[in-house]
């Protein structure tokens, strides 16, 4: 079996004593991370991007990736203990998660929580293992009009997966492609968009834009707000969940699971994605649904299960099609490229050992996460206490640390000062910065394959449409948008986004 | 005419502004041809797709449901801003040391509370641990100290 040689290549790297290291420290920082409200994976990878480049390549993604499924574990303890998402993908768990706590059932809350993440984990780690070989090998076979029409596809998949107006999103997307193609075009040479500076020819940095929308203007957006934190101190004790709970969760969990497994693969999927339907679905599966938002334990075993499960099927599109469906993803790129490999279907037969590497290295941090995270629940209560107003400026600290330190420049710490105003201008609009994100990592490949497509058909537009994969890809695309803006369906997404 | 969804009318304005821009300035380059597009060409379509949309949104924003664009707060603004702008030029003149002193000190002054001897004792642990993690742990090329100290 090829599948079992693959996994077996994988686990071998995955089980060196350097990677078990840099796997355990990724998984406890995305823990830690998630449990803190107000810091999220976004910043905490785009922080740690620079530090990456002295690592070696495997031990680098192997960490970032534990940081994203670790903080989905943590941002739980959070929901259910203090009624607060640690992590925007828990803000479902709060609803029945936070009323279990109070009912004295804050254990079992977490044990559910725990184990169903464990379970979605394992189970998204063989879907990986199963489905990017075959993809991969499709990609190859893509040329540059296919790879154009996939990420128009990606996009405006991102965009309808947004919550809020479409049209705005869309509009995010474009200026995000725009902001991106900033600095010289590679094929003739010229300074575009530069002003006279030198330090936009080489670009605006990905990780400039990403801390200054995502980190820096969040905090500014939580220090308008006060802060009241109420934890949950009362002793948690037993972890584990009764018989009956079990019995309950258990079916919870397989739905959870799958649904999240399919959410993530998306692009604009992942977790934030995965357990808001779960969540849905739950409440309209269930026979009695009068217990949810009353401390209903299968309120918290679906998503919580799906928002792992879709945090790891979401590095599918990244590894095989080398395109990512998210903003995490697209700092994995990052990441990516500032070791020098270009992420795409060549990966996998390239770089076996990187690639198997890091899906054996996603099951172990699971394994970690489960064993440790009920014993350090009590750690992570005790760091609940501490106020933001002793976080923020640490965070402030590292976001100016991070991106100072890549090219050592002023001239970043000071685009990252125009991106925050950017960024909460956007957030006071109510205008997505996640879609802008994705644009501005996709301008330049976009451009690029659009060029060659181009150059190769003479001119032609319609090359487009005549190659059967690229006209499938567009024609879902279309397909997405119509589905949209038709009136019925444009209310279900509201009401869906409302709960 | 009255702006009903305040949000709506200023994002479209936002994206219009932007789309307008980008386009303007790529007249500065070639614009090549569809078969071999020049730096102009990308730009150039987006910048108008963008400023259309920007439009479609601003429009709309006269139909549709009443909302305000929540209040701006200076304060946590301003002071966030400019301790992050600080800390960019201060890092390689005075160290990071005081560098970190600045950010924490001026940051803090856009939170809710205050209390000198809160965020001193807050900037000394950064600070230690900036020297520590960042200096010794991955030696980043950071001065510590003053330059002109030596």
């Amino acid at each position: 079996m090829e599948l079992i040689s693959n996994l077996s290549l994988g686990f071998g790297v995955a089980l060196t004593l350097t990677n078990l290291f840099y796997c355990l420290f990724g998984v406890l920082l995305g823990t830690l991370i998630g449990v803190l409200p107000g810091i999220g994976p976004v910043a905490t990878i785009a922080m740690l991007l620079p530090v990456t480049f002295t690592l070696p390549p495997v031990s680098a993604l192997i960490m970032l990736a534990g940081i994203y499924y670790g903080a989905q574990y943590g941002g739980s303890t959070t929901a259910i203990l203090v009624n607060l998402p640690g992590e925007a993908a828990s803000v479902v768990t709060t609803l029945d998660g936070y009323q279990m706590a109070r009912q004295g059932r804050a254990g079992a809350a977490l044990g559910i929580a725990a184990i169903g993440s464990f379970i979605a984990g394992c189970f998204a780690t063989v879907l990986i293992a199963l489905f990017a070989p075959p993809l991969a090998d499709l990609a190859l076979k893509f040329g540059p009009a296919e790879y154009f029409s996939l990420m128009v596809l990606g996009l405006i998949a991102a965009t309808v997966l947004a919550h809020g107006s479409l049209i705005k999103a869309i509009a995010m997307v474009v200026l995000g492609l725009l902001l991106g193609i900033v600095g010289t075009d590679v094929n003739s040479g010229t300074a575009r968009f530069n002003f006279g500076i030198p330090e936009l020819s080489d670009g605006i940095g990905f990780v400039t834009v990403a801390m200054g929308m995502f980190g820096i203007a969040e905090i500014i957006v939580n220090l308008e707000h006060g802060e009241k934190r109420e934890v949950f101190t009362a002793k948690v004790t037993n972890l584990l969940p009764t018989r009956k709970d079990f019995m309950q969760a258990a079916p919870a969990i397989a739905r959870g699971t799958l649904l999240g497994s399919a959410l993530g693969i998306l692009p604009g999927g992942g977790a934030l994605l995965a357990s808001f339907a779960a969540y849905t679905f739950e409440k309209k599966m269930a026979k009695d649904a009068s217990q949810f938002g009353k401390g209903d334990i299968r309120g918290v075993a679906g998503p919580e299960s799906a928002n792992n499960a879709g945090a790891q099927t979401s590095f599918i599109p990244l590894l095989t099609l080398g395109i990512p469906s998210n903003a995490v993803m697209a700092l994995m790129i990052g990441a990516m490229m500032i070791q020098g490999i270009a992420p795409g279907p060549q990966v996998m037969s390239e770089k076996p050992d990187l690639f198997w590497g890091m899906i054996a290295s996603m099951w172990v941090g699971n394994l970690m996460l489960v064993v440790l995270n009920l014993p350090l629940i009590g750690m992570w209560i005790k760091l609940l206490t501490v106020p933001y107003r002793f976080l923020y400026p640490a965070i402030l600290l590292f976001c100016c640390i991070g991106v100072y330190s890549i090219n050592n420049s002023s001239f970043d710490v000071l685009m990252m000062v125009l991106f925050a105003i950017l960024g909460y201008v956007c957030i006071k609009l109510e205008c997505e910065p996640a879609p802008l994100i994705l644009g501005f990592i996709l301008g330049p490949m976009m451009e690029e394959n659009l060029r060659r497509a181009m150059l190769l058909s003479r001119g032609d537009p319609m090359v487009f449409l005549q190659k059967p994969i690229s006209a499938g890809l567009l024609a879902v695309a279309v397909l997405l948008l119509v589905i949209v803006v038709a009136p019925a369906v444009r209310k279900k997404r509201e009401e869906a986004f409302q709960e | 005419m009255k702006i009903k969804n305040a949000k709506d009318f200023w994002a479209g304005a936002m994206f219009v502004a932007f789309g307008l821009g980008f386009a303007i300035v790529a007249r500065n380059y070639p614009m090549g041809s569809g078969v071999r597009m020049g730096p102009a060409y990308f730009p150039t379509v987006l910048g108008l797709l963008l400023a259309v949309l920007g439009l479609a949104i601003l429009v709309h924003s006269f139909a549709s449901a009443h909302t305000r664009v929540p209040p701006f707060k200076f304060r946590p603004l301003i002071l966030v801003l400019i301790a992050i702008g600080l800390f960019g030029l201060l890092l390689k003149p005075l160290g990071l040391v005081l560098a970190t002193f600045i950010l924490v000190i001026v940051g803090a002054l856009g939170g809710h509370e205050f209390r000198w001897r809160d965020v001193l004792i807050l900037a000394s642990i950064l600070a230690a641990f900036g020297v520590l993690v960042f200096n010794y742990g991955l030696s980043l090329p950071f001065n510590i100290w003053p330059a002109a100290l030596g």
